[in-house]
């Protein structure tokens, strides 16, 4: 044994050589789904992009931003309640911190907005940790309840104190601005103008929101994301298997936060006027219907539930009355005959069900080589160690 | 000081009310109930609905509370358990968020909808109790205050004796304990629970009309903040307990009317979530909770 031990010290670790050859995943865009989403993903940014071109009304574009923001938020929220699977319903909480935090440093403070965002992430970790870690030990549905009062705690707060300029808000909350040179200023390239703050902005909020989307889709494919899918389905087996639970969740509730707070500066500096009338737990509850309606931790899902929510009571007058009660409906009816969305995490494109590679035939050419099987029979090396221990 | 204690009594009675409901649903079918907040709110309306169709306006009289209380309670009863029959039942096997969410879109149908039929102005409330009173131990005490108290305390010791005397509270309290087991034992767990939200949203449709009548006008948010409350009230008390959720109601009325006394009205609401979230983190069972073993 000991000869064998030393022999073994000297050579490499190695996994075994697959006994065939794996077919490469499909690439390409109709052929493989991870293809035909990113193409999707490109197309939708493009069209995105050249709406400024098309129609750069001030209406338009304070509505567009409006919905990339509701983008950012439900993208925020679909880690909390579609990935780690906590219901949060004081969403709208963390958006009110950064709007707040970013707003109260540059007008009292009269920081510049890039250092004011640093301050708002800062605070909005803070605060997942202060609401977080007093209620993640508890069950899932005390964590619902508490997160709504803690909304209601935040806007209120908000409303009561002089800092936060009381029921009225804070006004005049600059935009971003690099030394002597603002967005105000505006500038051209290329001989296209961008003169107004708005399209401006709208770009901004467009960068951020696919770095947002994209960072979030990307962590949940990962180690941590894979923590919060397992503590979603079931936390005992999860924490059966090593997972730290209590982490896992925390910080699932951090980066909603941090999420929820970017969307908050880019709120305050697109309208430039905050006020606590736009953090009621009516904005919390539309959020999670966005994310419902569109597919719990499904990316495509949420952004197109995020839309609909913000654009719908835009583009039909008739229908902005009635919304709430069809909202409320919808999310019973939702969560009885399909919940999983509208796009659920879980779908395969249409022509591509079905389609997956087969391992191929077992024929001569594939039987595992004779050597192999003979060390698994274990004829001749069994010999040898029966001889050893002899 | 003992003005803030009686205020703090009958806003408390008024939460302990809405707890009630909260706790036996909890306690029975462990769903954190969002809509029993909007059954409160929804038993304001159906009073103020049938008084308004008989065309009575700026009533005095007790006698005519009384039957617009029980009217309101036999409906919101239903309510509740149609509620219960539609959006609950067919998730009861799924996983806690898809009822916790359902539970959600009710109270949203139940508000909005009340909203786009009375509108979304508050409404004066055609019963109001007259405000005449007199001195007792320092306090300023009316008749009607009295009445209010009354009711709330007859129906709790009714609740109390229903749970604990009859053969359906032993059903209840069975199921509480492991639904399953009950099943086997031959209680009809479907039929029981359908009686536990009947009897859940009558109570807090009386608290509804009883708020209307005390506070003189209704809208269609009023369920929201109390659904709130009273979820802080059982958690309290112990949710789950019944006596826990009449203990916490009025122990958080209490409160509430000292908080609001000491650090100023603005801050009543954030004083109460304040407890709510304090008692989650040092005695998450409350004050009369036994320790619950999580079942798998």
């Amino acid at each position: 044994m000991r000869d064998l031990d030393l022999a073994l010290k000297h050579v490499p670790l190695r996994a075994p050589a697959p006994l065939f050859e794996r077919p490469q995943p499909p690439k390409g865009v109709f052929t493989s789904q991870r293809g035909f989403m990113r193409a999707l993903g490109l197309l939708a940014v493009l069209l995105v992009a050249v709406l400024p071109f098309m129609d750069a009304s001030r209406y338009t574009m304070s509505i567009a931003t409006s919905a990339l923001i509701y983008v950012m938020l439900c993208m925020g929220l679909n880690v909390v309640v579609g990935y780690a699977g906590l219901l949060d319903l004081g969403y709208i909480a963390f958006f009110a911190v950064g709007a707040y935090v970013s707003g109260i440093f540059t007008t009292v403070l009269g920081w510049p907005m890039w250092a004011a965002l640093i301050a708002t992430i800062i605070a909005c970790i803070t605060a997942g940790i202060i609401i977080g870690a007093p209620t993640l030990r508890l069950r899932s549905d005390y964590l619902a309840i508490v997160t709504l009062g803690f909304g209601e705690i935040i806007r209120i707060t908000a409303n009561n104190l002089k800092i936060t300029g009381g029921p009225s808000g804070i006004h005049g909350i600059p935009s971003w601005s690099f030394g002597p040179w603002s967005f105000d200023d505006g500038f051209s390239l290329l001989g296209i103008d961008f003169p107004e703050r708005v399209v401006f902005y709208y770009f901004v909020a467009l960068v951020v929101i696919v770095v947002g989307v994209i960072g979030a889709g990307r962590l949940a494919k990962g180690r941590l994301g894979r923590a919060w899918k397992a503590v979603r389905d079931d936390e005992d087996a999860a924490e059966a298997m090593g997972i730290n639970t209590y982490i896992a969740k925390i910080s699932a509730y951090i980066i909603g936060a941090v999420w929820a707070g970017m969307a908050g500066q880019l709120m305050a500096t697109h309208l430039s006027a905050i006020s606590p009338n736009s953090f009621q737990f009516l904005y919390s509850a539309l959020i999670l219907m966005a994310v419902v309606l569109g597919g719990m931790g499904s990316t495509p899902g949420v952004i197109i539930g995020a839309l609909f929510v913000s654009l719908a009571p835009e583009l039909l007058r008739d229908f902005a009355e009635w919304r709430y009660l069809i909202f409320g409906v919808l999310l019973v009816v939702v969560m009885l005959f399909r919940p999983s969305g509208l796009w659920p995490a879980t779908a395969v494109l249409p022509w591509l069900r079905r389609s997956r590679p087969t391992p191929p035939a077992f024929t001569e050419a594939t039987a595992v080589p004779a050597s192999i099987m003979e060390s698994v029979d274990g004829t001749p090396t069994t010999d040898a160690h029966e001889g050893d221990r002899a | 000081m003992m003005q803030l204690i009686w205020n703090g009594l009958i806003v408390g009675s008024f939460y302990a009310l809405v707890a009630l409901g909260y706790s036996m649903v909890y306690g029975i079918i462990k769903l954190l109930n969002f809509a029993h907040g909007d059954i409160y709110m929804l038993g304001a309306f159906v009073g103020f609905f049938t008084l308004s169709a008989f065309g009575i306006s700026n009533e005095t009289s007790i006698p005519l509370l009384l039957v617009v209380l029980l009217l309101s309670m036999v409906t919101t009863g239903l309510i509740g358990v149609g509620i219960e029959r539609i959006a609950y039942r067919p998730l009861r096997r799924s996983p806690r968020l898809a009822v916790l969410i359902t539970a959600i879109g009710v109270s949203f149908t139940l508000e909005y909808g009340v909203r786009q039929i009375f509108g979304p102005n508050p409404e004066a409330f055609p019963i109001r109790l007259e405000s005449s009173g007199f001195d007792v131990l320092g306090m300023r005490v009316t008749a009607s205050q009295i009445v209010l108290v009354v009711i709330a305390a007859v129906l709790m010791l009714v609740l109390a004796h229903i749970v604990e005397r009859t053969r359906q509270g032993r059903a209840m309290r069975a199921i509480a304990l492991d639904p399953t087991g009950a099943q086997l034992m031959g209680v009809n767990v479907d039929r029981v629970i359908a009686m536990v939200f009947f009897i859940g949203s009558a109570l807090a449709g009386a608290a509804g009309v009883m708020a209307g009548a005390y506070y003189g006008s209704i809208d269609f948010l009023m369920g929201f903040i109390i659904g709130l409350k009273a979820f802080t009230a059982a958690v309290i008390g112990g949710i789950g307990n019944l006596y826990g959720a009449m203990l916490g109601g009025v122990l958080l009325g209490m409160l509430e009317s000292f908080g609001s006394a000491w650090f100023g009205g603005e801050w009543r609401d954030v004083f109460a979530f304040g407890f709510l979230i304090l008692f989650l983190t040092l005695k998450p069972t409350g004050l009369l909770g036994a320790r619950v073993v999580e079942r798998m």
